[in-house]
């Protein structure tokens, strides 16, 4: 069975099963052998599929809530670790870095702008910047901020829009041919140069960033 | 904000997402980024895919890790607070305003002959980042590249090959392309440009100077 079918099907089904957890062994020469469609029907069971975590991050910025963070940590730390651990970290410096990126979380909390990111987005940026720091020592120059004022917030309307453009992408990317999919997993797991990387990833990008560029627009208006 | 014309490709944005690019590439993305709504629409969409990779597998995390990062974060908020610098309203945009510790004002050039002068920036050593500033109607060298070579335009502008790049535009030119980029009439032309790979210039004279610019 297709595993779009089967996640639906659970989804409508209200199947609440439990989170499973998925230890990621060993480094980088073991998760070549993991074969991408075995992560995914790990995903799958997954009871926080379809969640948001908007309001979660919300909540640490307006009201410091520690429940809001801990639900968090328990979904995004595991997979800040991997994510690192696929990028070249051993685990020890995983584990440390992906407990800073999940303090820079709550730091930053009232810098995430729900109309330009999807919250695995927003944490897949500061992981990647950690990790670039950690790992390859480098300084990373990062494009001005853009942020919204006390007085003006994007609205819920376009946050909504965009977060569902992030589910449509993440069903385009599992639906990728297998030979695209493992360039695309290449490219940002650090495993391309600049100038190995192919710009026909087979990735429908267009609508999200029409999205994001009306967001940008609305918060240029803002700002003036 | 002006009507940007050109633009980065999807390989230097993906890349840039990625965070695999030399520290001179990204120092180039983040500048032209911080002058151009449509590439920072693209390259959010970009680190949407990075968004979407995150959620595909996990590792267990330590025991007592939401513990050490609670306590984590109450040493940081004893830490002081950074004020947020605010966004320069010069010439650099901000990234290039942190590199070069300031702005137009703070450059220091250093003379290439022909009236160019350049202000190489310390970045990591797979690829360099300099500022170049050409006098109004003069060329840059003719030369052709053995890499990739970016250059976003700051101030002024210049014509190559019958196209011309203004404040925030930016050339991408590989390895086929030999050309030689003039600066428009009216203003000095300053450029950010970053290279992967020497330089490689068509007339003896500037081969010769090569390795003292470092080019």
């Amino acid at each position: 069975m297709n595993m779009l079918t089967k996640q639906i099907s659970a989804e409508e089904k209200g199947a609440s099963i439990g989170q499973m957890s998925y230890a990621f062994v060993g480094g980088m020469s073991s998760h070549r052998k993991t074969s991408p469609s075995k992560a995914r029907d790990v995903n799958i069971q997954d009871r926080n599929r379809g969640k948001t975590w908007v309001a979660e991050i919300q909540a640490i910025h307006t009201h410091q809530d520690q429940g809001a963070f801990a639900a968090l940590f328990s979904h995004f730390a595991p997979r800040v670790k991997a994510f690192l651990m696929k990028s070249g970290a051993d685990a020890a410096l995983a584990e440390e870095t992906t407990q800073e990126v999940m303090a820079t979380l709550w730091t930053k909390a009232h810098m995430f702008d729900p109309s330009r990111a999807s919250a695995a987005t927003w944490i897949f940026t500061i992981a990647r910047n950690r990790s670039i720091d950690a790992l390859r020592k480098q300084r990373r120059p990062e494009p001005e901020e853009l942020t919204w004022g006390p007085e003006a917030e994007p609205d819920q309307e376009s946050a909504l829009a965009l977060q569902q453009e992030c589910e449509h992408l993440a069903r385009a990317v599992s639906e990728l041919p297998e030979k695209q999919r493992v360039l695309v997993e290449r490219a940002y797991f650090g495993d391309l140069s600049h100038s190995e990387i192919a710009a026909e990833t087979g990735l429908p990008l267009g609508t999200i960033k029409s999205r994001i560029r009306l967001a940008l627009d609305r918060l240029r208006h803002e700002l003036k | 904000m002006r009507d940007i014309r050109h633009h980065l490709t999807d390989e230097l944005l993906m890349g840039y997402s990625a965070g695999t690019l030399p520290e001179a590439f990204n120092l180039v993305v983040a500048t032209h980024v911080s002058l151009c709504d449509e590439c920072r629409a693209r390259l959010h969409s970009f680190d949407a895919v990075g968004g979407v990779l995150l959620e595909e597998e996990s590792a267990s995390m330590a025991h007592g890790a939401l513990e050490a990062t609670l306590a984590l974060i109450s040493r940081k908020a004893q830490e002081p607070i950074q004020p947020k610098p605010k966004q320069p309203a010069g010439a650099f945009p901000g990234p290039l305003y942190d590199y070069v510790g300031g702005d137009l004002g703070a450059v220091n050039w250093k003379r290439m002959g022909g009236g160019v002068r350049q202000a190489i920036l310390k970045t990591s050593k797979d690829a360099t980042v300099r500022l170049l500033n050409i006098p109004a109607g003069a060329a840059m060298p003719d030369h052709g590249h053995k890499g990739m070579e970016l250059t976003l335009v700051l101030q002024g502008a210049f014509l190559d090959d019958g196209e011309r790049f203004a404040r925030g535009d930016i050339e991408v030119a590989n390895e086929d392309l030999a050309h030689t980029p003039i600066a428009d009439i009216g203003e000095d032309c300053i450029c950010l440009t970053a290279s992967d790979a020497p330089l490689t210039f068509n007339s003896l004279a500037p081969r010769l100077v090569q390795p003292f610019l470092r080019i």
